[in-house]
């Protein structure tokens, strides 16, 4: 089995009311000196032995699917053989 | 196709058959039914895993959680069997409007420009909006006058229209804002409630149309004058 993982995340110019909502509860917990916070998605995606292509696959489910490209990049990673 | 009247015989207007499809956590297929009815055209249920769009004349997206909302909204309705015919049809001239979730599976389709996201202040809004119709030329709003004032029900999380200031200066200097918000509840850029592909027959937009259609529960009827509009767009069609 071999687990690519996707990243996705809204691209900088797009408002995060979500991080900013983060954002506003650190100083709550008593954290500050943060100055942004920004959420995305991790998508983990395990593939079958025998499959091939792997990166190119995983291009075409994140660019079709995982993310929007009109308000989100995402980036992908091949994680190590045995990682698990 | 068989027993489908000619196209050209047809009886339109009064008797032009509106697709309303149903997805999984559609919420407002019924009301957009309704609408359609009230106006004098027949309301046609389409399922989402249908392969046929059983010769409607126009078709409602409707609003609702489509797939839970999982991913993004609108993000899984995008890869279902009838938004395939769908997409397909639009780029030959099938009118289709798309309600709240409807507008964001047009999104998540590229049938329209832009993306609708998280409200700014995150919460979910849930009362009557005040739009400007900012053009009458499109499938979905000819029977509004340009600049008229119009209140819809508007219900959403996720409803705020972002693209990029080049795409927002193609839609304005191309007259494809539809609607505009004159109490922008969402933080949507441009204070853009809703928006038409370069043809004018796939509009979408957050507010609900289809709520504003009686006065016993509705904040207003203006929304009679969206399905009207396509109902004279189809039949001035049938003319040509």
């Amino acid at each position: 089995m071999a687990r690519v993982v996707v990243d996705v995340m809204l691209k900088p110019e797009i408002l995060d009311p979500q991080g900013e909502a983060v954002l506003g509860a650190l100083p709550r917990i008593g954290v500050n000196g943060v100055s942004s916070v920004r959420i995305g998605r991790r998508v983990e995606l395990d593939f079958d032995d025998d499959a091939t292509d792997l990166e190119r696959q995983t291009r075409i489910i994140a660019d079709k699917l995982l993310a929007n490209p009109v308000i989100e990049d995402f980036h992908i990673s091949v994680a190590a053989e045995d990682a698990a | 196709m068989s027993g489908v009247v000619p196209e050209e015989r047809r009886d339109r207007g009064t008797g032009a058959r509106v697709g309303v499809v149903t997805f999984p956590g559609s919420l407002d297929d019924r009301d957009a039914a309704r609408a359609v009815r009230l106006s004098g055209a027949e309301p046609v249920s389409l399922w989402h895993d249908e392969a046929a769009l059983r010769s409607v004349d126009a078709v409602i997206l409707p609003g609702g959680f489509s797939y839970g909302d999982y991913l993004r909204c609108g993000a899984i309705a995008r890869f279902s069997e009838v938004m395939g015919l769908i997409a397909d049809a639009a780029k030959s001239g099938l009118p289709v409007l798309g309600v709240c979730n409807g507008f964001q599976v047009l999104c998540e389709s590229h049938l329209l420009p832009g993306a609708l996201v998280r409200n700014a202040h995150l919460r979910y809004r849930n009362r009557p909006a005040r739009m400007r119709v900012e053009t009458a030329k499109t499938a979905w709003t000819r029977a509004y006058g340009e600049g008229a004032e119009v209140v819809f029900p508007a219900k959403h999380g996720e409803g705020r229209y972002v693209a990029d200031e080049a795409t927002l200066d193609e839609l304005e200097s191309a007259g494809r804002v539809v609607f505009r918000y004159l109490d922008n509840p969402n933080g949507a850029m441009r204070d853009i409630a809703g928006v038409c592909n370069e043809a004018g027959n796939v509009v979408g937009l957050m507010p609900h149309p289809e709520h504003a259609v009686e006065a016993l529960t509705g904040p207003s009827t203006d929304g009679l004058g969206v399905v009207a509009s396509v109902l004279a767009h189809l039949n001035e069609g049938a003319v040509r």
